[in-house]
């Protein structure tokens, strides 16, 4: 009996002195599934051989990490991701454009490449407005010298001088074009991809360059809080002028900041013409303002005041009231856009201004223009309730979909002694033990993107086209920048889990010939 | 983690059937189930509007002045409007759905909503969806709850349209999403019954697994719906497809749907009042409801369809022609046991001390009193307290929508 009791002392003892650790190797595993893509080959061992410590703190500072050139070699031909709105507008035809030509207020482009896509996306507009047979185009023949095979086709078309290379590619049907994408040089296929859908480059440019950063960039931690911090500041890309809008937004309003200042971040995001426009405070005016467009656009529209306060800062339990919402949204009227949809910059117009004193969150903000958004924004930023909000929202991505309260608590300190300091909070997350925890490892269900770029990087299999894998990831219910709610999707792994994602996840591995990861342990990382 | 090589997945696997032997357990219910004996059931079926429709600018109260002075440019004049009883008028948009008015089939409740003050979507459609409003812990969803214990449930007994599940039909009995009848299924035979197996013994997600395997059987057993009417688009496909379900008999008890882009605090209304936002919004959503009662011809007998919407918007449009986030709103009854025809519950009206919050309809009726009736008359279940717990649900406040 007595020794009975002894053991059985000696089993719980022995129970609580091994508190439970994870292994290094865990450790290692650990961090590379929530901190970046998923493993490669190989990252485990290059992560060991660098140390733990020294990876984390690397990939705390991205801007120390030399760039993949491969990703950057396959980033080259998507030029659009490199120009500002205005250029990109200039040089790939928008809806707005097209309309614009047709009303004679534009001119056709002079550069006779830039010319033809302008005029093959306006043939296109004619088509679908009259939903009758294409309009009449002038029939262009192919040259008397065009070879018959692709491989002599592409090096004829290599050779020709641009005003000629946009008539060939016109005249030639859409399957012998796709036929030479293949054997074509990287400019060329650009080219043909230009003249086969001139109006879908921008959008195509934006999802092909987020899958292919995610799969090849060896700035990960970077890349997944881009992810993380573009879907908490969410902007839906088919709204309109947002088409154009959100190239520039994520590179300039995002990615920047992602390591960076929480505020710079938030005032980013204000002064962006996509969140202006997708938020509609573009068009919010004061009851004195005189606003755009006369009678048409005259008074106050909540809209951006209320997800600010909900979505971006406070949380909807932060403690505000609808009387906070309207004065927030007072504050910012006049933050508008010069010509949205010439991809126009910020500006502020007082004449949109509501020039009353205003009462937010219990502090008085007296008249002052353009400043008074400039202090909710600091005030909000600073707020505990924010503190709280974003340590939940990011511990719920990269810990757990239930994050611990302490550890919640403790970068939610963080946050606020360091003024909203982003990169100190994630080393406040990492220094953790919380985040350590041997039951964390592997539990967390992947979200059908994480799931995606994780089995192309552990297949290792190139990337050719990332255009095939959009349709994926309509399957599993995440559509990229096509989230129509300013929520963004969901960061707890539970949301993603049911019948339909589940058979697109299965689907997908074994396309790939990798059906392991469809299996259920592959689903978790 | 370390992936699985494709070779140790495929010696597991096939030992793991090996060492089955006769059918798995799961799998003989599922033989149980799929059996075509009795399964013709009552139908609920929910349509979820998401970011708030304008149900001022859906039905519309043209009889009231106010409602016209709220709005200035973007009132729907009567003329332009289908009259319903002299006072509420049909947006011209919703034309397809003035038939099943005119047969009595389709019922409309105004002023009805949540008694929670939020204006959030996320919480609004997270209150409306776990049918406890103001109650952000409870885990499942009140149409889940709806389902009553069974024998023999058929895997499709409970079916999301859509490549997410939501809310409203998580919970303890197995629900499964379909994004389209036709590509639900593992396409590889040989990895299927892989699957299968490693998923079955997977703690966490076998649930998932198992309920999804159930179903993938049934439907691809179903024939194609080739009825006419449906609109393009994500919505008329899946009225499409739940009405390709309900027809199949498999025992489908309750079927969700949604359609998102209601959120217009810009342009709901263009200058020529049939058109703009809301008018394109509701031409796919009418069109869409009376392609799917056409298709069910007397099977309507045994649905009933409800259609609601997290809140309203505001009673006075904002500057931009469009409406803010509000309170109350309308819901469409549609059924051939609706006693339709009517526009129900009590109408608070628009003048400013009327107003909630001095802005918004205010709500007359709880929409779990539009779902309740639902639940109880049309599916049978009179647990209703534990379909809407906290709620004390009196089949005396029904409004008397359904034939009873």
């Amino acid at each position: 009996m007595k020794r009975e009791l002894a053991l059985l002392v000696a089993i719980a003892f022995a129970s609580t002195a091994q508190a439970p650790v994870m292994t290094p190797d865990q450790k290692i595993t650990h961090a590379l599934n929530r901190l970046t893509f998923g493993p490669r080959t190989g990252d485990a061992e290059k992560v060991r051989a660098l140390g733990l410590e020294k990876w984390l703190d690397l990939q705390l500072q991205p801007e120390n990490i030399a760039e993949n050139p491969d990703l950057q070699a396959r980033l080259a031909p998507l030029d659009t991701l490199n120009l500002s709105t205005a250029e990109m507008l200039r040089r790939y035809p928008s809806r707005a454009a097209v309309k614009a030509i047709q009303d004679g207020r534009l001119d056709l482009p002079e550069d006779p490449f830039t010319r033809a896509a302008f005029e093959i996306a306006m043939n296109r507009a004619k088509k679908a407005e009259a939903k009758g047979p294409e309009p009449e185009t002038k029939p262009v023949d192919l040259p008397a010298d065009f070879p018959q095979s692709p491989r002599e086709r592409v090096e004829y078309l290599d050779n020709l001088p641009a005003d000629q290379l946009a008539k060939v590619l016109q005249a030639l049907p859409q399957g012998q074009k796709m036929r030479l994408a293949p054997l074509a040089s990287a400019e060329l296929r650009r080219r043909i991809e230009v003249l086969t859908a001139p109006m879908q480059i921008v959008a195509r440019d934006l999802t092909s360059g987020k899958l292919l950063r995610a799969v090849y960039s060896d700035r990960q931690l970077e890349e997944v809080l881009v992810d993380f911090w573009y879907n908490h500041f969410n902007v839906f890309l088919e709204k309109g002028a947002d088409r154009e809008l959100v190239t520039a937004y994520e590179r300039d309003a995002i990615r920047p900041h992602v390591l960076g200042k929480f505020k710079d971040l938030l005032v980013a995001t204000a002064q962006s013409p996509a969140m202006l426009f997708y938020l509609d405070n573009w068009q919010s005016a004061g009851p004195t303002g005189s606003g755009r467009g006369g009678k048409r656009n005259q008074g106050l529209n909540e809209n951006y005041g209320r997800e600010l306060l909900e979505l971006h800062t406070l949380g909807v339990d932060g403690g505000y009231t609808q009387q906070d919402v309207t004065e927030v949204a007072r504050c910012f009227t006049g933050w508008t856009i010069r010509q949205p949809r010439e991809g126009g910059d910020f500006f502020f117009n007082p004449r949109m201004h509501d020039r009353g004193v205003k009462h937010v969150l219990g502090k008085t903000i007296n008249p002052a223009g353009m400043d008074e958004g400039l202090q909710v924004l600091n005030l909000v930023a600073r707020h505990p309730s924010t503190a709280r909000f974003i340590a939940t929202k990011l511990a719920t991505r990269f810990v757990a979909d239930d994050p611990p309260p302490a550890l919640v608590e403790k970068m939610a300190q963080t946050f606020l002694g360091t003024d909203g300091d982003l990169r100190q909070v994630m080393r406040t997350m990492l220094a953790a033990p919380d985040f350590w925890q041997p039951t964390l490892f592997n539990a967390k269900l992947k979200s059908p993107l994480e799931f995606l770029v994780s089995t192309l990087r552990a297949a290792g299999d190139e990337v050719r086209n990332p255009q095939q894998l959009l349709n994926v990831m309509n399957q599993m219910g995440q559509p990229l920048y096509r989230k129509q709610e300013p929520t963004g999707y969901s960061n707890r792994g539970a949301d993603w889990m049911n019948s339909s994602s589940l058979l697109a996840r299965m689907n997908f591995a074994t396309s790939l010939k990798h059906p392991e990861y469809g299996a259920p342990d592959f689903q978790r990382k | 983690m370390r992936p699985l090589n494709r070779r140790i997945f495929l010696r597991d696997s096939a030992l793991a059937m090996a060492g089955v032997g006769a059918l798995p357990l799961w799998l003989q219910r599922t033989a149980h189930a799929a059996e075509p004996s009795s399964s013709r059931k009552k139908i609920l079926v929910t349509l979820f509007q998401r970011g708030a429709a304008d149900g001022l600018n859906i039905v519309v109260p043209h009889g009231e002045a106010q409602y016209y002075a709220l709005r200035p440019s973007i009132g729907l004049p009567k003329a332009a409007l289908l009259d319903l009883d002299g006072f509420f008028g049909l947006n011209p948009a919703l034309a397809p759905l003035k038939p099943l008015w005119d047969a009595k089939n389709l019922a409309i409740v105004h002023a009805v909503g949540s008694p929670d003050p939020t204006r959030s979507h996320f919480d609004a459609q997270d209150y409306m969806e776990s049918g406890t409003p103001g109650r952000k812990s409870t885990s499942d969803g009140w149409l889940n709850r709806a389902l009553q214990p069974a024998d023999k449930p058929s895997p499709v007994r409970a079916v999301s349209l859509g490549p997410a599940l939501p809310r409203t039909i998580r919970g303890s009995n197995s629900a499964v999403a379909v994004e389209s009848i036709n590509s639900f299924k593992v396409r590889d035979d040989a990895a299927a019954k892989q699957f299968e197996t490693l998923y079955g013994a997977d703690q966490i997600l076998g649930g998932t697994a198992r309920a999804t395997f159930d179903a993938v059987k049934l439907l691809q057993s179903l024939g194609e719906n080739s009825a006419p009417g449906y609109p393009r688009g994500k919505f008329g496909e899946s009225l499409k497809q739940i009405a390709q379900i309900i027809k199949a008999d498999v025992g489908l008890e309750v079927a969700f749907a949604d359609i998102g882009g209601w959120d217009h605090h810009v342009n709901e209304v263009a200058a020529n009042p049939t058109e703009g936002q809301l008018a394109q919004r509701l031409a796919e959503f009418g069109s869409a409801i009376a392609a799917f009662h056409a298709d069910l011809g007397p099977r309507m007998h045994d649905v009933v369809l409800v259609t609601m919407s997290e809140f309203g918007r505001t009673a006075k449009e904002n500057g931009n022609r469009g409406t803010d986030h509000g309170h109350a709103n309308a819901m469409f009854v549609l059924g051939s046991d609706v006693k339709g025809g009517k526009v129900y519950g009590e109408w608070p009206g628009l003048a400013p001390e009327q107003l909630y919050q001095n802005r918004d309809l205010a709500v007359t009726t709880d929409f779990r009193d539009v779902l309740g009736e639902a639940v109880y008359r049309h599916l049978g279940n009179r647990k209703l307290d534990s379909v809407f717990p906290g709620y004390s649900m009196d089949p005396t406040r029904f409004r008397g929508l359904l034939n009873s």
